[in-house]
């Protein structure tokens, strides 16, 4: 079978004993950080990107999808354990998940997550291998003008989802999309919006852009609300669920991994459309809906299995089309550009090695994240009760001197400073930082799209709408847009975010 | 009369950051549509940006909204400062200077600071640095720098 045999192509990648060191060490750092509060995978990943520069790109892109999983599992435990999301998927953790904390069941609802994350993670890393390939034999067809309406849509997938107001989400991604373009433009080789500053003429760099508004921003919002933080630990004790938490866990896990994997395909979406609808279609079917939001398990293994599915099925559009559907992957685009990989359909093909071993690692990873957790848990406790006014200069230090080693450059730290305040403001005045980043690291590529398709068209603006794939996907982000302001559908949006805040 | 701040404030940086680009890519050749210059696309979005902007102003009139809510001035003044300084001395003055400056600045912008354990951390992240960026990973930053003779 096809499928077997690029499996054992990609266990043959992954397996070497590199891989395996650096897939660990990116799991565990992942882990370590992610654990930390007020440090979401984005800020993770950003911190830590310039240490995987240094490797080769199969080594870095594992090293990087096990920061992923292992930051959104540290995310996780923080959840269940100090009521604290690292990042939106893992808040309808903290619903039950503290609860249960509090109820001295910290154990098994961190067992409920780490079982339910692993079991999900082995299904749709088998649904990447499945479907990966046809799909990109499909996007192999597609042309700048199906490139470009994609892009339309992720970007819209992300305003939808984004919180808050439509229009500043908007606002937000139309900025993004202009300060991406700051550079040298790559077909006239002018400098656009540099103000003649030398180090301006690369454009500002994504990595830059991330720990500012993720790593500095959200420094800068945690000490706005320092007073209101309260960091309670609880007991843990008996790690182990019993007999019939497990027999609990098994259809929430099951649903949560399907609903997951599905929602976690379309653009823009990545994890965090997942865990909320696993949470609400759990609360409505479980025999237990009684105990939700007081200590259900359910409602800590669907959430948690939908949540990791989600980020893995969320690789299919980046590894196939080469679209990054949230800012993670949107980081893992511009790591594989600076390692000379262009993402995109044409990955399989040319670099089967890469894209079948990073598939593998994730399952590999996945396996990690439970073998580390349960001997290193203790560790874990301690990390997140570092007090908050100890950890964040330390983050600033790795933030300051990380984007420094990107390109030997100050100018790199002033704008990370620059992009940190106005982050802030942005967040403060409700515009979201998560679309905007996504919009900077497509601008470039949107704009090259456009220019392409429409040189083809010979300048005619209909070809968006006149070919049926890109015209379909443009129908899909019109309708999308469309059901936000839908009066039914924007009050769901509201109430799922104020779930998941409240 | 303003019945929504934030529908204000980031209108009017949509417009400032959108009627930028349309001025600055003035400069630029437009081409044409088959043939799209580098003033085209910006020149495109700077105006969406704008009119977005536009919009949002327009509707801060009409629609009331949420406040804005305090900011953390502080914070948002200690933890920029911080991080500028230490990219303007970190060369002159080297590691060992820059990166306790950057770890006090910033501490004191948590209304839990006090300084010795402040102290007690910088000099320890100060050398964990040292060891592990500096030697370890070979970054390019001097530990005394050449205005202290270093």
């Amino acid at each position: 079978m096809e499928l077997l045999s690029h499996l054992a192509l990609g266990l043959q990648t992954a397996a070497t004993l590199a891989n395996l060191f650096y897939c660990f060490i990116g799991v565990f750092l992942g882990t370590a950080i992610g654990v930390l509060p007020g440090l979401g995978p984005t800020a993770t990943i950003a911190m830590l990107l310039p240490v995987t520069f240094v490797l080769p790109p199969v080594t870095a892109l594992i090293m990087l999808a096990g920061i992923y999983y292992g930051s959104q599992y540290g995310g996780s435990t923080t959840s269940i354990l100090v009521n604290l999301p690292g990042e939106a998927a893992s808040v309808v953790t903290t619903l039950d998940g503290y609860q249960m904390a509090k109820q001295g069941r910290a154990g098994p609802a961190l067992a409920a997550s780490a079982i339910g994350s692993f079991f999900a993670g082995t299904v749709s890393t088998f649904l990447i291998a499945a479907f990966g390939p046809p799909l990109a034999a499909v996007a192999l067809k597609f042309g700048p003008a199906e490139f470009f309406s994609l892009m339309i849509l992720g970007l819209v997938a992300s305003v939808v989802l984004a919180q808050g107001s439509l229009l500043h989400a908007i606002g937000m991604v139309v900025l993004g999309l202009l300060l991406g373009l700051i550079g040298t433009d790559v077909n006239s080789g002018t400098q656009r919006f540099t103000f003649g500053i030398f180090e301006l003429a690369d454009g500002i760099g994504f990595v830059t852009v991330a720990m500012g508004m993720f790593g500095l921003g959200e420094i800068i919002r945690n000490l706005q609300d320092e007073e209101e933080r309260s960091v309670m630990i609880t007991k843990i004790t008996g790690l182990w669920p019993t007999k019939e938490d497990f027999k609990r866990m098994v259809a929430p896990i099951l649903r949560g991994t399907i609903i997951g994997s599905a929602l976690g395909i379309l653009p823009g979406s990545g994890s965090i459309l997942g865990s909320f609808a696993a949470y609400s279609i759990e609360k409505k079917v479980s025999k237990n809906r009684a105990q939700f939001g007081k200590g259900a398990i359910e409602g800590v293994a669907a959430p948690e299995a939908a949540n990791n599915a989600g980020a893995q099925t969320s690789f299919i559009p980046l590894l196939t089309l080469g679209i990054p559907s949230n800012p993670v992957s949107a980081l893992m685009v511009g790591a594989m550009i600076v390692h000379g990989i262009q993402p995109g359909p044409s990955v399989i093909t040319e670099q089967p090695a890469l894209f079948w071993g990073m598939i593998v690692s994730m399952w590999i990873g996945n396996l990690f994240l439970v073998i580390l957790n349960y001997p290193l848990i203790g560790m874990w406790v301690r990390m997140i009760m570092i007090p908050y006014q100890f950890l964040y200069p330390g983050i600033l230090v790795f933030c300051a001197i990380g984007v420094f080693s990107l390109k030997n450059t100050e100018f790199d730290i002033y704008f990370m400073a620059l992009f940190g305040a106005l982050g802030y403001l942005l967040s403060k005045l409700g515009g979201e930082p998560a679309p905007m980043l996504l919009a900077f690291i497509l601008g470039p590529l949107m704009e090259e799209y456009l220019r392409r398709a429409m040189l083809l068209s010979r300048g005619n603006p209909w070809v968006f709408v006149q070919r049926p794939i890109s015209a379909t996907l443009l129908a899909l982000a019109a309708l999308a847009m469309c059901s936000v302001l839908i009066p039914v559908f924007s009050k769901t949006r509201e109430e799922a975010f104020v779930e998941g805040v409240g | 009369m303003v019945r929504n701040a934030k529908d204000f404030w980031t209108g009017l940086i949509y417009i400032f950051f959108g009627s930028s680009a349309i001025l600055i890519a003035r400069d630029y050749s437009m081409g044409t549509a088959i043939k799209m210059g580098p003033a085209y696309f910006p020149t495109i979005l700077g105006g969406l940006l704008l009119a977005i902007g536009v919009i949002s102003v327009i509707r801060s009139f009409v629609i009331p909204g949420p406040a804005i809510g305090a900011f953390a001035i502080k914070g948002l003044v200690l933890v920029t400062v911080s991080v500028v300084v230490f990219g303007f001395v970190v060369r002159g003055l080297g590691v060992a200077i820059a990166l306790p400056l950057l770890i006090i600045v910033s501490a004191y912008g948590s209304t839990r600071f006090r300084w010795r354990p402040t102290l007690v951390m910088a000099a320890g992240l100060t050398i964990f640095c040292v060891f592990v960026f500096l030697k370890g990973l070979g970054i390019p930053l001097p530990i005394i720098g050449p205005w202290l003779g270093g």
